[in-house]
């Protein structure tokens, strides 16, 4: 149970950063760790205790393996986390060129 | 039939990649691939739709079919609700793409602009068809992050922050998402839509699914843009390039947020009458507010985007109320008639919001502005923009013989057959806010004294722009065809009978 209860801390930190920071560089970091708290948990939902890592062997009856699907999942996800990220830090670097900034404070041409 | 399915994922993305590949060596491959594929896709859209003779065509990717009762492979699924999605998709994408062939010249790297147009298509047609959960967040991510890079496309300082803005509200949504699908599976063992809805028929602790519904509908609320989570749609869609704008608002908020809303609710949980509620309350809240919002804009796209905004309310409360209706099982010709209202509505917001965006975009093309207060006396120096505009103008507030008028007709029916009578007065009076401020719209851009001379000489928009223009103005009279019961049973039944029998869809699928 503790580690369910540490992964929501980790998921609620993230949200913290989310919200209070003003540093664009700082916000990704902080979606970043959300989605890492996201990816323990589906790491989590397949851990089976004492379990082994699922390649079958006929001549091991009896052994408990861990659930490959939400390994499969996570890899999955990871790379797709990559990919926002990138994208979000590239939006960073060109937003900083033409504001000479990362203050969320001094970036607000959109209003209303 | 079967083996079209995985087609209409696989041709855009492999364009895409081509169009990046070979475009360094073949000059201008992009103009005629981009197009073309996007044409081949509705065609081929067309034609499923016509021949689709039974409930749910499916392919499973890889040929691994089920074992024991037990779906291993991915599915792919086409049956009556997300058919009319692909043709809503390849339509407006064709058009927005062969408008772009003019209006994305005056932007550098336009071979990526028509590899990422191609991305986000092929996001959205897997996303339509998936029958997977995980398969459709993929899918889900492949169109949002092509959107995040063409809502930046134009590199200025408001694209920059708007996609930023979309970027880490669809992230966080992405991320509720991706929870709730974890969660699902942690319970159920299953990540195939029609094998969950089979586990969750022998009995389920409901605490815990309610959590999981509330999970999807702010995830998937964020990404259609329903209101308490709006905050990201007007910068986005204002500041991407006139023909995403299109392809946002028209088409993705609906084929990654409303429609996987409908799918999973109906098809996957078996929803009580709490979340029904809930629906509409969103929906009637959205219409509402949305069009408060956008009557005070003075930003074109601004405008539109709101009332974007509104017009989603009007399909979410249709399909909330039908929730509504079909949990008190009383009154079922009424939820057939809020489903049809909301399916109908969805296509056609997309036929007239897309020409809007698109007239958005000419007015922005050849004055540079998108200030109401600076335009004027235009319908006469741009007179195929202020016909198809005021056509569009005119459909969208709900004046007849458009298309806008019978489906907003037929969710106010719906509603007082329903006895929802409050709902059907908002109904009404969120039309005449939206006649108010389309009439804004039309009299500052179109038919206000010129403010200056330099009006005078704004020429028409060249020919790939009008005749997309032309094609969508069309379509606004054609689709209110629709409004004809026999036509609109022939149209709408297979979806509504997806969304009526919501247990055959894992019936049909698994076999039993």
């Amino acid at each position: 149970m503790t580690v369910y209860i540490l992964c929501f801390v980790l998921f609620l930190v993230g949200l913290y950063g989310i919200i209070t920071r003003r540093n664009l560089v700082k916000i990704a970091i902080s979606l970043s760790i959300m989605e890492f708290s996201i990816f323990l948990i589906l790491v989590l939902i397949g851990y089976v205790d004492g379990g082994l890592a699922p390649i079958v062997d006929p001549e091991m009856a009896g052994q408990v393996y861990v659930d490959p699907l939400p390994q499969a999942m996570v890899l999955t996800a990871i790379v797709i986390g990559l990919a926002t990220t990138a994208m979000l830090m590239a939006i960073a670097i060109r937003l900083y060129r033409k504001y000479k900034t990362f203050d969320i404070r001094e970036i607000k041409n959109l209003r209303g | 039939m079967e083996a079209l399915i995985p087609l209409f994922v696989a041709i855009p993305l492999i364009s895409a990649f081509l169009i990046i590949i070979l475009g360094k060596l073949v000059k201008g491959l992009h103009r005629i691939l981009g197009p073309a594929t996007l044409l081949a896709l509705l065609i081929m859209a067309l034609f499923s739709f016509t021949g689709l003779n039974q409930a749910a065509h499916i392919y499973t990717m890889g040929g691994w079919s089920s074992e024991g009762g037990f779906p291993i492979g991915i599915y792919l699924v086409l049956d009556g609700f997300s058919v009319i999605m692909l043709c809503v998709i390849n339509l407006i994408g064709f058009i927005a793409l062969f408008y772009s062939l003019s209006y994305i010249r005056k932007y550098t790297a336009e071979a990526n602009y028509y590899a990422l147009f191609c991305l986000i298509v092929a996001g959205m047609n897997g996303v339509v068809l998936s029958g997977d959960l995980f398969n459709l967040f993929v899918f889900l991510e492949v169109s949002v992050i092509s959107s995040y890079a063409l809502v930046a496309f134009g590199v200025g300082k408001t694209e920059l922050e708007a996609s930023f803005k979309y970027q880490v509200l669809g992230g966080l949504a992405s991320m509720l998402i991706l929870l709730a699908i974890g969660l699902i599976y942690w319970k159920t063992k299953t990540l195939n839509i029609a094998d969950v809805r089979n586990v969750l028929d022998a009995g389920y602790s409901k605490p815990y699914y309610i959590f999981v519904q509330v999970l999807l509908i702010s995830g998937f609320g964020l990404k259609a843009a329903i209101i308490p989570f709006h905050a990201w749609l007007p910068d986005a869609h204002s500041s991407a390039p006139s023909p995403i704008s299109a392809m946002l608002s028209g088409v993705l908020i609906k084929a990654v947020g409303i429609y996987v809303l409908i799918r999973l609710f109906f098809n996957m949980f078996v929803f009580t009458h709490e979340i029904a509620v809930v629906f509409t309350t969103l929906g009637a809240i959205s219409m509402v507010i949305g069009s408060l919002l956008a009557i005070m804009q003075w930003d074109l796209k601004r405008l539109l985007a709101y009332s974007s905004i509104s017009q989603i309310g009007y399909v979410v409360m249709a399909f909330g109320m039908g929730m509504i209706l079909i949990v008190k099982g009383d009154n079922y010709p009424a939820a057939t008639l809020a489903l049809a209202g909301g399916i109908y509505h969805m296509i056609n917001h997309s036929v007239f919001k897309g020409l809007l965006f698109l007239n958005a975009g000419a007015l922005e093309h050849r004055l540079d502005t998108r200030d109401l207060k600076k335009m004027g006396g235009l319908s006469s120096s741009m007179p195929i923009t202020s016909s198809t505009s005021f056509i569009a103008s005119m459909s969208i507030s709900g004046i007849p013989p458009f298309n806008g008028f019978f489906s907003k007709l037929i969710i106010i029916i719906a509603a007082i057959d329903g006895k929802f009578y409050l709902l059907a007065v908002l109904a009404i009076v969120v039309s005449i806010i939206t006649l108010a401020y389309f009439l804004k719209f039309q009299r500052y851009a179109f038919f206000n004294k010129s403010p200056g001379k330099a009006l005078e000489k704004i020429r028409e928009v060249p020919f790939a722009m009008s005749f997309s223009m032309v094609v969508l103005a069309f379509l606004c009279l054609a689709l209110s065809l629709l409004a004809f019961p026999s036509l609109r049973e022939a149209v709408l039944q297979p979806a509504l009978q997806v969304l009526m029998q919501s247990e055959l869809y894992s019936t049909t699928l698994l076999g039993i």
